[in-house]
């Protein structure tokens, strides 16, 4: 029941709260109750930013600087979920956990933070929208199931909202690290080339280019996990 | 009284029963059940095979007995296909050619590698001719070692492993021959001082890894006196064995220290990283099943770097 897709989609970690198993302790299942909350609001605080932000300007350019503060705190914020992995307070995968916070973080600072240029890219406001009610659903999810109390609403909203929000933030994605290349290409950013002392290079165009590639396979895997998770859960209940 | 035990060989994942095999030795092993199991369904040769008595556990090694087995007088086995197998020789030839051949490939800038006026020249630095020789002598070394020295314990490694182990040492050593052998390549900041003293302790840990490897293979060879853990000989590398139980892998490390300290190479420097850590959780565990096999196993000794870790 461990992670499903990456990037975009609302699944992150498997449920939760293991009752039947050893789940996290008591004080455990406080933090993490106070850590979900506290990522819901602030991915709400996002929202409502958006929101206001387009009826004040009145079109959907540039909204990107509205938000830029919280989603960089919000979303870097999420590398802590690997960390409850590690410690075992949350029973998924760290390294599935680790690989799509990362991916996340990844486009956040080393591709929209860093190439200016992209930031009044239409292609930004796809994905920011897409992870954006994604993780609402998504951290309310774990807070409710935390506290065994899961409304119907919020489990049908996650597996049935992913259906658009997955291709939508993988799209947002793609466009956006396409649109940086020329900017990375013309300015050499984060590239070393030789010759050098330590006889090493690295050019960050090729790289961008391979990870779109990598979208591939990665978000194929993604896309199927987690419908195979829901289909697992409408067979047990609810395991929260 | 009938002796002979029976064996029945089920499908571990469909439970169909595969064989029936009447009038079983009770001092038959495990290998002999294979071998039958193999004339049977010609496909699955032993190595291929994985027998348990319960679906789910550990499978059974050849050399076991099927009388000290818990079964009663019909052995209920279960089998599954472990896929094709590679015998351990195959595996590590396999491992090390590729860097052996694929680094030359670099050294002598066959087309295509470099640009086009760059085919098949010869770099100005004296540094990367030696280096040349240091990797070839070691993928060389570990060859021979292969094939004369080397004792393996068990049969086979199944075939996926092998791509991704060749993957990634193939990989990794055309990642690192490609910029010593650069034309754009800068030798080391302290220059000959940094290359001669390199090549110094590249000497000594090659020598020491390889009486190292002479030591285990001896103690293989020799079962006449019962399993017995390496102990330090009058070879002064074997020495190392008072401080660490895997002082081959501190000899390796020790390799590809002085590898990238001698080529001043970042590529080197990662590879020699994560060569680290694998051979330290390699030794970790043997450190530890010589502690849990030995009663008597030195206390002072650790598993990879002496008094430390």
């Amino acid at each position: 029941m461990s992670a499903a897709a990456q990037g975009t989609s609302k699944a992150a970690h498997g449920d939760v709260a293991p009752k039947k198993k050893k789940g996290p302790g008591a004080l455990a299942t406080a933090y993490l109750v106070i850590y979900n909350v506290v990522m819901t609001a602030g991915w709400l605080v996002i929202a409502v930013g958006l929101v206001r932000a387009y009826v004040a300007r009145g079109s959907y350019h540039g909204l990107y600087y509205s938000i830029e503060k919280p989603l960089k705190f919000f979303q870097t914020g999420a590398l802590l979920e690997i960390l409850h992995c590690a410690v075992g307070i949350v029973p998924s995968s760290v390294v599935l956990t680790g690989f799509q916070v990362l991916s996340r973080v990844f486009l956040t600072w080393a591709v929209t933070h860093s190439v200016r240029e992209v930031q009044s890219e239409d292609s930004v406001l796809l994905f920011v929208t897409a992870w954006t009610v994604t993780e609402i659903i998504r951290y309310s999810f774990y807070t409710f199931s935390l506290l065994n109390h899961l409304p119907y609403l919020i489990k049908w909203a996650r597996y049935t909202f992913f259906i658009l929000l997955y291709p939508m933030g993988v799209t947002g994605e793609l466009l956006t690290i396409y649109a940086a290349l020329p900017y990375v290409q013309k300015t050499g950013l984060y590239s070393v080339t030789l010759p050098n002392k330590y006889n090493f290079s690295f050019d960050y165009y090729t790289f961008l280019i391979l990870i779109m590639i990598s979208y591939i396979p990665r978000k194929s895997i993604g896309r199927l996990h987690f419908p195979l998770q829901k289909s697992a859960i409408r067979k047990t209940g609810y395991t929260g | 009284m009938d002796l002979h035990l029976k064996v029945e060989v089920l499908d571990a994942k469909t439970r169909e029963q595969l064989c029936f095999l009447d009038k079983v030795e009770p001092h038959s092993t495990i290998g002999d059940i294979k071998s039958l199991f193999y004339k049977l369904y010609p496909r699955w040769y032993p190595a291929r095979q994985s027998l348990t008595l319960d679906p789910k556990g550990k499978f059974l090694r050849d050399e076991e007995i099927l009388q000290s087995l818990p079964v009663g007088t019909t052995a209920t086995m279960y089998f599954k296909d472990l896929g094709p197998q590679l015998g351990w020789t195959t595996v590590f030839f396999a491992e090390n050619i590729g860097p052996l051949l694929i680094y030359l490939l670099f050294y002598f800038r066959v087309p295509y590698i470099y640009s086009d006026r760059c085919a098949f020249t010869s770099s100005p630095h004296k540094v990367v001719t030696m280096a040349c020789v240091c990797h070839t002598f070691h993928y060389l070394k570990r060859l021979i070692e292969t094939i004369f020295v080397h004792r393996f314990s068990h049969g086979s490694m199944p075939l996926r492993t092998i791509v991704k182990n060749c993957l990634y040492y193939w990989g990794f050593s055309a990642w690192l021959a490609y910029y010593i052998n650069h034309p754009l390549y800068t030798p080391p900041s302290y220059g000959e001082v940094q290359v001669h003293y390199a090549m110094v302790i590249f000497a000594i840990c090659e020598m020491g890894n390889f009486s190292i490897h002479l030591s285990l293979s001896h103690l293989r060879g020799d079962r006449s006196r019962g399993r017995r853990f390496p102990v330090p000989s009058k070879n002064p590398f074997t020495w190392l064995f008072f401080f660490v139980s895997c002082p081959n892998h501190t000899y390796e490390v020790g390799t590809w220290v002085s590898f990238s300290i001698m080529t001043q190479c970042l590529p080197v420097a990662v590879f020699t990283v994560l060569g680290f850590i694998q051979m330290t959780v390699w030794a970790k565990g043997k450190h530890r099943a010589y502690v849990r096999e030995f009663k008597d196993y030195p206390a002072v000794r650790v598993a990879i770097i002496p008094l430390i870790l």
